[in-house]
């Protein structure tokens, strides 16, 4: 059983000198690769949707493998709004998120129905449905080329998207930021709390009377708008929208993150998403495959071993320290 | 008129050998799914093993079609058997996050593994001389590798049918499938059926990548790719109905054939949304059991 602390969930709401290393990180980073800043901005945005599959996984237990869609529509919607001349960024990305949301708003009722297998099924299927349909529609979406040289406006008209990536950087950052306070708003409230509940054990809720079926399509709602703000970041930092934000590989690979970081802790999705990006970005040279297997060993180890992920080993041997500190005299 | 019969009996057909491709690689893992609730991503990484295998030492050592793909089986059963003491032995009182994080890990592994040995690209299969070409049905030309496929996966579902229905370990396997605790309480050893039918079922899935590897083309990704349709065949049978699946995976072969070879342009995800569809509205399978 993969254990999520639930007794502490509603202490977390007191905000903690550790959330501010994220940050400091990032400033940092600024100043010491200013060269390498797109690393940055894809981090962030690998993060963004991390964090948004953890709000289902980890916190309402809802295993989805067709997460890939909201992260696509997202990216897909901000191409197709560049496309059709809307150019200023921030109302691009609250549109493309509100897609997002609206697609999992009218699916939920139904997919969220099931669960187990059939719901793996499902998710996948719509997953799959989904990526074969904007390949067939490539009058709309562009095909295989996608929706190549997008362009955007000055953010507030006053910050150019510079070829050094700069503005993209520190952008998607603040859009990580909201995304971290959002969903740690969510987490930390009663509703955060009765989802952990259905994780737990969907039936007693039921028989307490909460509205399950309506609270696990609110948070799946929630964790596509935030997926689709990842992936309209995407299209807007790297100019581009292909396929591959579809691809069911997306929705794999950023669970690959959650649980590389620690499942149902937040901040393990953020540092999954950092190690997973660094590490594949200094085996870059490898074949994508030799990668698919090194992801799965560490998935396999990690089930085996280390059940709460990077996280859970650090506040373990934190945890330690401080005992052995408690018991000295 | 004519080319209506005939263009429906190359549906009826292809879509069969298809059909029963699809219930040789899934029927194992629905028999797994109704005797331990373990859900196994990874099934679909044994049809891939036994594929690889058996056209490997084809190409590579020049073995025989039927012996290339008798040792596959037999290698892939084995390595199941392995698989499932260091693995899944620990997976079945797991919660279903961790099994499928574990089998989607193994998944990927395999993916991995795969292209390490041979290469990132298509592995295409050389058939054997007597199954190349078409035989003449008096109504069109058909492929002789395909009847093959037909000929073959009925002789797996009679053999199958016997071992279910017609011996004492089928009936305990069935007891087992239906009541677990029953089953155990009155005396059948459920940790080894289970251990049989997974190397039961995992040697079948070798045989279906094997057989049908000149269908659904071999490549290192195959374990996903393939993934859903054989997650279908399970779900839609409603979990551990055997007989249902084998209804269930000749439906999805000719419904898929239908779609793709009237409506080219869409026939791909036909099939998909179809079953999406069907899923959320008959949740416990196409063809549920009142008697449960």
């Amino acid at each position: 059983m993969i254990s999520i602390d639930s007794s502490r969930s509603l202490a977390r709401y007191r905000f903690s000198a550790w959330e501010l290393l994220p940050a400091a990180a990032a400033i940092a980073y600024f100043f010491v690769r200013p060269d390498y800043l797109s690393l940055g901005a894809g981090i962030f945005v690998t993060a963004i949707f991390a964090i948004s599959l953890d709000l289902l996984i980890g916190f309402a237990g809802i295993i989805t493998l067709g997460h890939s869609v909201f992260f696509g529509l997202g990216a897909y919607a901000a191409g197709l709004l560049a496309r059709s001349g809307w150019a200023e960024p921030i109302s691009v990305v609250l549109l493309s998120a509100a897609v997002a949301a609206l697609a999992a708003a009218v699916t939920g009722p139904f997919v969220l129905k099931l669960k187990g297998l059939p719901l793996i099924m499902v998710t996948l299927g719509i997953a799959a449905v989904a990526y074969e349909v904007a390949n067939k529609f490539d009058w709309l979406t562009g095909g295989h080329d996608g929706l190549p040289s997008l362009t955007y406006a000055p953010i507030f008209g006053l910050f150019r998207w510079s070829m050094y990536g700069t503005t993209g950087y520190v952008y998607s950052f603040i859009w990580l930021t909201v995304v971290i306070l959002v969903a740690r708003m969510v987490v930390c409230s009663s509703f955060g709390v009765a989802l952990q509940g259905i994780r737990q054990n969907a039936l007693r809720m039921r028989v307490i009377g909460a509205p399950v079926l309506l609270q696990s399509v609110i948070i799946y709602t929630i964790s596509a708008a935030l997926a689709g703000i990842g992936g309209a970041l995407y299209a807007q930092t790297n100019s581009f929208v292909g396929l591959d934000t579809l691809s069911i590989d997306q929705g794999v690979f950023a669970l690959a993150m959650v649980v590389l970081g620690g499942i149902g802790r937040l901040y393990g999705a953020l540092l999954g998403a950092v190690v997973y990006n660094l590490v594949q970005d200094s085996a870059q040279q490898w074949n994508p495959y030799y990668w698919m297997f090194a992801i799965g060993v560490m998935l396999v180890l990690v089930v085996r071993f280390g059940k709460g992920g990077l996280l859970g080993i650090a506040s373990d041997l934190g945890n330690r320290l401080l005992a052995r500190a408690g018991a000295r005299p | 008129m004519q080319q209506f019969g005939s263009d429906l009996v190359f549906i009826l057909l292809f879509g069969l050998s298809y059909g029963l491709v699809l219930f040789i690689c899934a029927i194992g893992l629905v028999i797994t799914m109704g005797l331990m609730h373990v859900m196994n991503l990874a099934h679909g990484a044994f049809a891939a093993i036994g594929g690889y295998i058996a056209v490997g030492l084809m190409n590579g050592a020049g073995v025989p079609y039927a012996a290339a793909i008798a040792i596959s089986v037999i290698l892939v059963t084995l390595f199941s058997l392995v698989l499932e003491r260091l693995v899944y032995r620990r997976l079945y009182h797991a919660d279903h996050l961790e099994q499928v994080l574990m089998t989607i890990g193994i998944n990927l592994i395999v993916i991995g593994g795969l292209t390490i040995c041979f290469g990132p690209n298509l592995y295409p299969i050389r058939l054997p001389d007597f199954l190349k070409g078409n035989v003449n049905l008096g109504i069109r030309e058909f492929e002789i590798y395909r009847l093959f496929v037909i000929a073959l996966g009925l002789v797996v579902v009679v053999g199958l049918w016997a071992l279910f229905d017609r011996t004492q370990f089928g009936a305990k396997l069935r007891a087992a499938v239906d009541n677990r605790s029953i089953a155990q309480v009155i005396g059948i050893n459920v940790d080894r059926m289970f251990q049989i039918a997974f190397g039961l079922g995992s040697g079948l899935a070798a045989l279906g990548g094997a057989v049908g590897a000149a269908m659904l083309p071999l490549e290192p990704y195959y374990p996903m790719k393939y993934l859903l349709l054989v997650l279908v065949v399970v779900a839609l049978s409603g979990f551990g109905n055997m007989k249902a699946s084998l209804g269930v995976a000749i439906f999805v072969g000719i419904v898929d054939t239908a779609g793709r070879f009237l409506v080219p342009e869409f026939g791909g995800f036909i099939i998909y949304l179809l079953l999406i569809v069907l899923m959320i509205w008959r949740q416990d399978g196409l063809f549920a059991r009142r008697n449960a």
